[in-house]
């Protein structure tokens, strides 16, 4: 079973995890001023990205806070864990 | 060796299908049979592999079943031939190539009871058209209901079904006992069975041979099915696409037609085009060859599992998708493993099987798991995704529906419910559990 570090707790199983999608997708600043179309984009479009990927994981079963990773969506490896008020870091 | 019926209950008699045991004459007198021995010859030649020409009417982007079907319906329904199905692996090699072959069209929505209803009729007919067979045998489907909740949105979708001319009824565990006596109905399991829903029609297909089925008739009629040609971009001139860029050179177009699943993200990001898509793995496994055990198809959605038997014997069995985003075809063990418990707790018998394959497919899911089929805002472009664990069923249905809405550059009636612009409307299509899916 894949390892993943969380932020706080270090490496668990897979299994202790959930996932949450794209991450860095900040809640609009003026909700009320966005287009029905902007409001869509906000509410159901994703980057669907083939390669390295920015997205969000909840350590559930451990100290139940979320963090940021950047995983390939190919390989399945994780390059980095990160803090949520962290930038998304420079991986290879 | 032991004597067993054809659908025995008893675990001990889900024996592999070995050679001594073929020889030993079992099955009560019925002659020993060589798994796949009953399986169709392919003829020499299925289609030709010519190099792509400088221009085209339509261009396909996808030769799974989908793009396949597309074509065929554009020759047989419109009478457009000069198509090209462009293929960047091998033909029908992805989610066509290993899928549950689960075909069926008991959804709750009017629009998707529509579409997919349209698609069982088509397999119903579907051998006859292609001149090819693909044994599709209309073996029935049980959705399994555990809890009180399962039974009552079952039973609302019995109604909706029957309403919308869809085969549909409500059994009870003594009646799911006749139709599959390897189901545990005892009441002594974590999820009880507390009846099911029943589509008659419901059935299966060997998928290879649909897909082959397709690629046949399509080539006899002049479509160039162009293989290991990887589209790496458009030719964009304002709201048209005049080209498409491939590792195989650069193909004119009057129209696109993307058909990709999986891929159609990576194919609209070139386009600057954001489709609501996420691509997720979804894994499915089958045991080894065993005699027949299981007659029909079950499904239940609160163990996150699907089986039916092959013709050849494995049991196939399909998962939930995993959780995270991926394009690896490849999945995690442990949704394997949950998978497996469950089954293993609905079919005792299934306990002493083996593991013969297990394989992920890329799927594509939709918010609210209903394809996407239709316009996009390039004049010339249409957009076919959004099947996510789905789409196998749709494979004529759709072909059928997209070809018209290709010829006509209008979105046939079947298809309207599912444009790219629902999700700006609010006018979504609801199938999340409404469906039966274990999603």
């Amino acid at each position: 079973m894949q390892m993943i570090k969380c932020p706080w707790c270090g490496p668990r199983e897979e299994v202790e995890y959930h996932y949450g999608g794209q991450a860095h997708v900040a809640y609009p600043a003026e909700p009320a001023a966005l287009s029905d179309e902007e409001w869509a984009h906000y509410l159901f479009f994703r980057d669907n990205t083939r390669g390295l990927f920015a997205e969000r994981w909840v350590h559930t079963a451990g100290c139940r806070r979320w963090f940021n990773a950047v995983r390939d969506t190919v390989t399945y490896r994780f390059h980095a864990t990160y803090r949520p008020d962290e930038p998304r870091p420079v991986t290879a | 060796m032991t004597t067993v019926d054809a659908f025995s209950t008893d675990p001990a008699d889900a024996v592999p299908h070995t050679p001594a045991a073929a020889a030993a004459g079992r099955l009560n007198g019925t002659p020993p049979r060589t798994p796949g021995a009953d399986l169709p010859e392919h003829p020499d030649a299925l289609w030709k592999n010519p190099e792509p020409k400088k221009a085209y009417d339509v261009v396909i982007v996808g030769g799974g079943g989908h793009g396949l079907a597309t074509a065929h319906y554009l020759v047989k329904n419109h009478g457009i031939t000069n198509v090209a199905v462009l293929e960047k692996g091998w033909l029908a090699g992805g989610n066509m190539a290993r899928n549950t072959t689960l075909i069926r069209s008991n959804y709750l929505w009017d629009e998707s009871a529509a579409i997919y209803e349209h698609s069982l009729k088509l397999w119903e007919g579907l051998e006859e058209d292609l001149g090819y067979p693909i044994l599709f045998s209309q073996r029935g489907v049980l959705n399994l209901a555990h809890t009180l909740q399962d039974v009552r949105d079952s039973v609302r979708r019995v109604e909706a079904n029957v309403l919308n001319g869809v085969d549909a009824e409500w059994i009870e565990p003594d009646e799911v006992r006749k139709i599959c006596p390897i189901v545990n109905t005892s009441s002594d399991i974590r999820y009880p069975v507390l009846g099911a829903t029943y589509q008659p029609r419901a059935g299966i297909a060997k998928h290879d041979y649909v897909g082959w089925g397709f690629a046949r008739r399509i080539d006899e009629a002049g479509v160039d099915i162009i293989q290991n040609c990887e589209v790496t971009g458009f030719v964009r001139d304002g709201n048209r696409v005049t080209g498409v860029r491939t590792t195989r050179g650069d193909i004119a177009c009057g129209t696109v037609a993307l058909a990709a699943a999986g891929s159609t993200s990576v194919l609209t990001d070139m386009l600057g085009l954001r489709v609501p898509i996420q691509s997720h793995p979804l894994q499915a496994l089958v045991s080894e060859l065993l005699e027949p055990v299981h007659p029909t198809i079950v499904m239940s959605n609160a163990v996150h599992v699907y089986v039916s038997q092959a013709h050849k014997g494995e049991l196939v069995m399909g998962a939930g998708v995993d959780a995270y985003n991926g394009y690896g075809q490849r999945g995690a063990f442990h949704i394997i493993e949950r998978q497996m418990a469950a089954a293993v707790e609905l079919f005792p018998v299934f306990a002493r099987a083996h593991l013969l394959r297990t394989w992920g497919g890329i799927v594509d899911t939709t918010p609210d798991a209903s394809p996407i089929v239709g316009r996009t805002p390039y004049d010339n472009v249409f957009l076919n995704c959004g099947w996510g664990t789905g789409g196998f069923k749709a494979t004529p249905g759709l072909g059928w529906v997209f070809a018209d809405t290709i010829a006509n550059d209008e979105p046939h009636p079947y298809a309207a419910p599912f444009s790219l612009d629902r999700f700006v409307t609010g006018r979504l299509v609801d199938e999340h559990g409404a469906a039966a899916v274990a999603h």
